[in-house]
């Protein structure tokens, strides 16, 4: 598609769906959101800038291979759910680190967590399949 | 094809070495047990392994398990010598050690394990690594043909086996073996009894291959002759008889039990006796006299007398000593006469001396002869034929015929070939085996005679101990003597020695009786070949019927299943749901569910692709709004990204494709419509039986307890899917992973080179 309007608007709706997902998905644990939406969203960017300006100039801006980042995911949250074997839990038990807390006030500190990890790795499993499908679908067919 | 580096001296380096140490180790480590356990004494090892689920890997040495080991471990030591130099210069020798090594491995696993997941665990490898070996020689169809019928049909026992194990582990209370034994009566008066004990035993005698099951054992005789030694005489097609007699206290003592054994044991031994006459090849000859114990060892299991225990343990290290004995003898003559044909061979004596004496060791305790362990053991076979409580004459008489045709058999298998004048001129001049060869035999059949000699070591070590395993203590083991006095079983061994001289005088004759009534006799093997023919012709005939290749069809099939088996369950149940009350549904829910509906019926109207396109977008927006209503914004939120997603992937496919209809052709397909509005009829009828029933919150509750204070977020969806059920989450992407691979893998290799 060579709209030129499209792809000028497409530079800054991608970034924009790329950071908003990236914030759907830090703020899953409480609000509406989290790894699965968030990897969403980040790939409708990519799929958007890939109908606007073709998929050889998304595949550039994406640097990686879509597979190799949904691959990627998938060790991240095996790690994330490994990690637990340090702290004799069983497996997938999520480890907590809580920086600062205040107890006066009852805030808890700034929490890490291998959750988070695995949320992450949630995203680019959802991010990386979208894109290789979608990609490959506009290169094939 | 021989690649120009392989020269003859090649020796088979590490592989050949490693192996005999194993053994060797194993062995020497497992006797260091033979004072304990000949105490009476019970030792155990366990590991967790799936606690819980009751899995343990533990492990049992006793006097049942020791006599196992120690034949597994012992004969595997000479076989590995005897490979050494019979296969040491094949280009695939370290394959073959492994195979053979893994399998040693798997059965003294087998055979140890005190839980029956475990013993079943092992069960599995000793079938895979035999199929292995059995298809060694992958070259030839019809070594991979015995490969995998022998895979099969002990792979199918298998199967039942687990059944039959899981069955029992739930009457029982517990999957150690240890434990079971020690229910005795408990098991047998239960309601399952029945079927766990014909789910056991379709394991058991396929695995030791008992008539009908019989057919696979003389084909794995594909493999080579060290595989033929160990495994299908010596040891795996024993784990069939050992899993009868590791039950023994917790199955047995019914009448279903001694019957089932008896019959099928005694007609085992009798037939693969009487064919194994038939046989020429000396190796083919050697399979069913094996066939022949594993019938006798299986009748003697029947029963539960002290003398029919005695029996089955003294039997059962005999005829390993004297069969693995045979087996390599008769790889020894191969090897130097390039023959094994039962009317070729002859004059061999001379030639090879050493081979010539293991046979005649070997062949006489295999005929029951005096002072051999063979005597001993036919001695109290009869002792215990003319104990049992089904029926003496079936038994005494089978027993009988058995044996002396045993006694006639090894006059055929190791007095003619070396005994006899010399038949023709060999291919090679004959000449004695390396001593690596010779070595197993003349060791192997040796003991049989040092233990007849000196019966009190074999009682002491393996028979009492083995015994007390049934029957609880080792004074239950009756005496081995060589001289039991002037009794029936002593004129019934005066009668195996006539009738089977008589037999070995016969059996040119009886051989060619038999190979004329051969054709009018079932023949199991290819009975076996029809019903895997038939077997294929079935799939063929099932696949052309229900994967025509028309997407259409399979969606047909699918959605016609669920409506059969939801609609079927709700008739069957009697659910109908009563009507709804509707007077609470708000006007935003109505118009969504509205719009949804007339997206639907749309999308199914039209004739135009990017229009069915739309209506089915109209359809995901409408549910997503739905959820909007009915808070679920995650939910909702999904809904919306996938929806959008699709859109673009099916715009991206569908546009390339031609119409949906050709011009002036009626698109009314009343079948398709019905399946779909019964399907739909159906599911709302399920949804408002669902909503009619009370709701259970307990998990709701617990989520929304815990999500906070336990799990630190207060999104509970999210907390679900990646704390509490981070397993199933796992799960799902790396399917959502595989999916995605996969298709990009079918989408590049379509299209490649095609014209776009």
């Amino acid at each position: 598609m060579s709209s030129i309007i499209l792809r000028a608007g497409t530079r800054y709706l991608a970034a924009l769906l790329l950071l908003f997902s990236i914030y759907m998905l830090l703020r899953g644990h409480n609000e509406p959101g989290g790894g699965f939406i968030g990897g969403l969203i980040g790939s409708t960017g990519f799929v958007l800038y890939a109908i606007a300006c073709g998929t050889g100039d998304a595949r550039r801006a994406l640097r990686l291979m879509p597979q190799n980042i949904a691959v990627a995911g998938l060790g991240i949250a095996l790690l994330a759910g490994l990690f637990s074997v340090f702290f004799n839990d069983p497996l997938f038990t999520g480890q907590w680190l809580f920086i600062n807390p205040d107890p006066a006030t009852g805030d808890k500190g700034l929490p890490l967590s291998t959750i988070l990890v695995f949320d992450i790795g949630v995203y680019l499993v959802v991010f990386g399949s979208v894109l290789t499908l979608t990609f490959a679908m506009e290169e094939e067919i | 094809m021989a690649a120009p580096e392989t020269t003859p001296t090649q020796g088979p380096g590490i592989a050949g070495v490693l192996p005999i140490a194993l053994a060797l180790g194993l062995f020497t480590w497992f006797a260091s047990f033979l004072p304990t356990v000949a105490a009476g004494e019970v030792v155990r090892l366990a590991w967790d392994w799936v606690p819980s689920l009751g899995i343990a890997l533990s492990f049992t040495i006793d006097g049942l398990s020791l006599t196992f080991s120690l034949l597994i471990s012992g004969i595997g030591t000479l076989v590995f010598l005897y490979s050494r130099t019979y296969l040491g210069s094949h280009k695939q020798f370290a394959r073959f050690v492994l195979f053979l090594a893994s399998f040693m491995l798997a059965m003294l696993g087998l055979v140890l394990a005190d839980n029956l997941i475990a013993l079943f665990v092992f069960w599995e490898l000793t079938t895979i690594t035999s199929y292995l070996l059995i298809g060694f020689g992958h070259e030839g169809a019809n070594s991979r043909r015995s490969a995998l019928q022998a895979l099969f049909v002990t792979g199918a026992g298998a199967l039942a086996l687990l059944a039959g194990f899981i069955l029992l582990g739930f009457t029982a209370g517990s999957f150690e073996l240890s434990e079971i034994v020690k229910l005795g009566p408990q098991i047998t008066s239960d309601p399952m009894y029945p079927a766990i004990l014909v789910l056991v035993l379709a394991g058991a005698f396929t695995k030791s291959a008992q008539f009908p099951f019989h057919f696979w054992l003389p084909n794995a005789m594909a493999a080579p002759t060290p595989v033929s030694a160990f495994l299908h005489s010596a040891t795996m097609v024993k784990a069939g008889v050992y899993l009868m007699a590791r039950l023994h206290p917790a199955l047995s003592g019914t009448d279903v039990w001694m019957w089932t054994l008896t019959i099928a044991g005694v007609i085992t031994a009798v037939f693969a006796s009487v064919v194994s006459i038939r046989q020429t090849d000396i190796k083919q000859t050697l399979a069913y006299t094996t066939l022949m114990a594993l019938g006798t060892l299986t009748a003697l299991l029947g029963q539960s007398s002290e003398y029919a225990m005695t029996a089955f343990a003294t039997f059962l290290v005999t005829h390993s000593l004297y069969k693995a004995s045979l087996f390599l003898m008769i790889g020894c003559v191969d090897y130097s006469t390039g023959t094994r044909d039962a009317n070729a061979l002859g004059g061999l004596a001379r030639a090879m001396p050493v081979t010539a004496a293991a046979a005649g060791l070997a062949a006489l305790s295999m005929a029951g002869l005096p002072p051999f362990i063979g005597f001993i053991s036919k001695e109290l076979q009869y002792a215990g034929a003319l104990e049992v409580q089904t029926s003496v004459i079936f038994v005494a008489a089978g027993a009988l015929a058995a044996n002396a045709l045993m006694f006639a058999v090894a006059g055929i298998a190791a007095y003619k070939p070396f005994w006899r004048p010399a038949q023709m001129e060999f291919a090679r001049t004959p000449k004695e085996a390396p001593a690596t060869m010779v070595a197993g035999p003349i060791l192997l059949a040796t003991l049989g005679l040092i233990f007849g000699l000196m019966p009190g070591i074999a009682a002491t070590y393996l028979v009492a101990p083995t015994v007390a395993t049934f029957l609880g203590t080792t004074e239950a083991a009756k005496e081995l003597k060589l001289w039991a006095g002037v009794n029936i079983p002593l004129f019934l061994s005066l009668a195996t020695f006539a009738l089977g001289f008589v037999l070995y005088a016969l059996h040119g004759r009886m051989r060619a009786a038999l190979a004329a009534m051969e054709p009018a006799l079932p023949n199991f093997d290819s009975m076996w070949d029809k019903f895997l023919v038939g077997l294929k012709a079935f799939a063929a005939w099932q696949t052309r019927i229900i994967q025509t290749g028309y997407l259409r069809q399979y969606l047909v099939w699918t959605f016609l299943t669920i409506l059969l088996t939801l609609a079927g369950t709700m008739v069957l149940r009697g659910v109908m749901p009563a009507m709804p009350d509707l007077t609470q549904v708000t006007w935003m829910s109505l118009a969504l569910a509205l719009l949804t509906a007339a997206g639907a019926i749309m999308a199914a109207v039209t004739g135009s692709r990017i229009m069915a396109m739309a209506a089915l977008g109209v359809v995901g927006i409408g549910v997503a709004m739905l959820f909007i209503v009915f808070a679920a914004p995650d939910v909702a939120i999904t809904q919306l990204l996938v929806e959008t997603l699709v859109v673009v992937l099916v715009a991206v496919a569908l546009l390339r494709l031609p119409s949906l209809d050709r011009p002036g052709e009626s698109d009314w397909r009343p079948r398709d419509a019905l399946l779909g509005a019964a399907i739909g009829t159906v599911i709302t009828l399920i949804m408002l039986s669902v909503l009619q029933q009370p709701l259970d919150l307990t998990l709701t509750d617990y989520f929304e307890a815990t999500s906070w204070p336990e799990a630190f977020g207060r999104n509970i969806v999210n907390v679900i899917l990646v704390d509490f059920r981070a397993l199933d989450t796992f799960g799902e992407i790396a399917v959502v992973v595989i999916a995605a691979l996969s298709s990009y893998a079918l989408l590049r290799t379509t299209d490649k080179g095609g014209a776009k």
